[in-house]
């Protein structure tokens, strides 16, 4: 298992390059020009060393690799000298916006708690939610409870996030006035009340984001119970005896978790992407919403590194879920 | 999709009881698919005739007509501003609703269907070659996994943004912008109906009906379209089902995020997009967009199940 381990993470390596080169080429080759916003008024000579400036003078070999040092080598550097006071970085060059002109994971860094709060909420509620549903839907397959569980589940499904969104601030916020549709960043929870004020306004953008979780893993969850359920070993475990609860949540349970832990593993990163509107209706001012406003700048910069380590999760969850599997399930070898 | 299946299949029907007569009475078992068809059927005409019936212009401006709240809401307040030459209200530039959403349908599906024809016909191409020729399987099902390890809502968003001005230059506002996201939903959602017909391809092909077409010098061209296509036909028609949903709501997103059609060239997504801000006054612009989409999708989705549902026979039968 750990040389299978390690041999996925050589792998993942030139898989992390390739997808780093396609972003980068992509941006490249675009006919789009980060200078398109600025005045008409500037003379074409200036607007030349402004590109300069901005690190846009040279091909695209020369720039790839320099991204490549500075993602990799130069800022987890800095990271270990802000952590440990340390000075390896010792004033490098660091990844800069082209908007802000500060380093891109200065900002990163800044909106990554926002992001994390509500889609990290979100994908516990979620799936706290759809591992009963998808239990007792199993257990009770065709029964109203699995009906209705099908059919939230489908809505789930169909309904995108920027129309149940949309929904839920016109019902609790418009009609009702009871939760606030804006999502207050600047809020500071240290007391009973703005504990409460932070909970109200975190129930939409997670109930909206928790949706779409709970209709994907209730569905794994219920089809991998069901798969269980009819097995020799749980009649086995019925005719010893034992009392239906151990059996089902006991033996079938554990027996069913395996394949959906690496389904909940596999949905993280969308979850991701997920928040790029949700964060978009609920104003929530975390990376989704840094990479709109990146692209709609032309801050290429930025949109490459978000984009990339949206991509690094991806593929270290591929992994994750892979070595779980493994792990879980030791019928499963990979050698 | 069970029509259009029926007339790819000629050779079927000599019997009273054809393959896809049996499919379709199978199909029918399921409420919710007959359901989601209708519907389909429903708004597909909607969008297609509607605007023959309904001859409003959606984006003619009647400034003294703004503001018209939809006919219903007279039951709710008899001082509200309805009108019957306005049934679901009009926006703030007076522009009538009904004939927007329908002019709004006709694009959002034109775009559903053909991204959805182009992945499926990219991913069965890659499939049907990396099942079938074992050279070619290695190379590209690595690069079907690194395709399916980008971050694809991110990159189409990128793709939108660069692309949009030269592609409009070129072909058009309206037709640069409709090939644009037509080809970037199509070159980002193939890749699980490539990984889906290789799979079948690959059983298929050690088949003894396969091993004789190639005993009798048929070649590999003839064996693909005419043994192995129609045998994975099934995999493909649910995978499309589940295209044409992920990709109306994947343009939806796009007009959602402002990265879509221009402003005055509605479609659900931009319509909805558009009515956000007043969305405090007039909720049913909101919803009336975003009523439609959920609707079409989930009728997509049930159409979907039923389908899988038919063509199975592992399931049919009991």
């Amino acid at each position: 298992m750990l040389i299978y381990t390690f041999r996925r993470l050589l792998i993942s390596i030139p898989t992390l390059l390739f997808i780093a080169f396609v972003i980068f080429m992509l941006l490249e080759l675009a006919p789009g020009d980060p200078m398109s916003q600025m005045p008409l008024t500037i003379p074409p000579e200036v607007k030349e060393r402004m590109r300069e400036a901005l690190g846009l003078g040279e091909p695209w070999y020369v720039r790839f690799p320099l991204w490549l040092n500075q993602f990799f080598i130069v800022e987890p550097q800095y990271w270990i000298d802000q952590t440990f006071g340390t000075n390896f970085a010792d004033g490098k060059q660091r990844i800069i916006s082209f908007q802000s002109r500060s380093p891109v994971f200065d900002t990163i860094a800044q909106r990554l708690p926002q992001t994390l709060w509500v889609v990290g909420m979100s994908y516990v509620v979620g799936v706290l939610i759809a591992l009963p549903i998808g239990i007792i839907s199993a257990y009770r397959q065709y029964s109203v409870f699995d009906q209705a569980g099908t059919f939230v589940s489908m809505i789930g499904f169909s309904v995108p996030p920027f129309f149940s969104g949309v929904l839920l601030i016109v019902i609790f916020s418009v009609q009702l006035g009871w939760l606030p549709s804006i999502y207050d960043t600047t809020l500071v929870v240290n007391s009973w009340d703005t504990f409460k004020q932070q909970l109200m306004q975190m129930v939409m953008p997670v109930m909206v984001l928790a949706l779409q979780t709970t209709a994907q893993v209730s569905r794994y969850m219920r089809a991998s119970m069901l798969d269980n359920l009819s097995q020799d070993y749980v009649r086995t475990a019925r005719a010893k005896g034992m009392s239906e609860s151990t059996v089902v949540l006991k033996h079938v349970l554990r027996n069913s978790m395996i394949p959906v832990v690496t389904v909940i593993a596999l949905g993280i990163p969308s979850i991701f992407g997920g928040a790029i509107i949700t964060e978009q209706i609920f104003k929530v001012n975390g990376l989704g919403q840094l990479l709109i406003l990146a692209l709609q700048g032309s801050d290429i910069p930025m949109v490459m590194t978000i984009t990339f380590l949206l991509a690094v999760l991806i593929v270290l969850m591929n992994l994750i879920a892979d070595v779980l599997y493994g792990i879980l399930d030791p019928r499963i070898r990979y050698d | 999709m069970t029509d259009a299946a029926q007339t790819t299949l000629p050779e079927a029907a000599p019997k009273a009881r054809s393959q896809w007569l049996d499919v379709w009475a199978q199909f029918r078992t399921h409420k919710g698919a007959v359901f989601g068809l209708g519907f389909l059927i429903f708004i597909t005409l909607f969008a297609a005739i509607g605007p023959w019936l309904w001859t409003v212009d959606p984006g003619k401006l009647d400034i003294r007509n703004k503001d018209v709240r939809p006919i219903y809401q007279i039951l709710f307040d008899a001082n509200a501003k309805v009108s019957w030459s306005h049934p679901m209200g009009t926006d703030n530039l007076g522009r009538d609703i009904m004939a927007n959403i329908m002019q709004g349908g006709r694009i959002s599906l034109a775009v559903g269907w053909t991204a959805m024809i182009l992945a499926v016909f990219i991913g069965t191409l890659v499939g049907v070659l990396a099942g079938y020729f074992r050279k070619a399987d290695g190379l590209l099902m690595r690069f079907t996994d690194l395709v399916l390890a980008l971050p694809l809502l991110p990159l189409l968003l990128v793709m939108m943004l660069l692309f949009r001005d030269p592609l409009r230059a070129t072909f058009g506002p309206e037709e640069g912008i409709f090939i644009l996201i037509v080809v970037g939903i199509g070159i980002t959602s193939w890749m699980q109906t490539a990984r889906i017909v290789r799979g079948d391809v690959m059983a298929l092909k050690e088949r003894e009906f396969v091993l004789a077409a190639r005993s009798i010098g048929t070649p590999s061209r003839r064996i693909i379209t005419r043994h192995l296509l129609p045998n994975v036909l099934s995999p493909i028609m649910v995978s499309a089902t589940l295209g044409l949903a992920t990709a109306i709501i994947t343009e939806s997103a796009l007009s959602f995020l402002g990265l879509g059609f221009p402003s005055d060239f509605p479609t659900w997504g931009k319509i909805l997009f558009d009515s956000v801000d007043r969305m405090t006054a007039f909720p049913e612009r909101v919803i009336w967009p975003g009523l439609a989409i959920s609707l079409t999708v989930l009728a997509v989705n049930y159409i979907g199940d039923g389908l899988r549902d038919a063509l199975d026979p592992k399931i049919r039968g009991l």
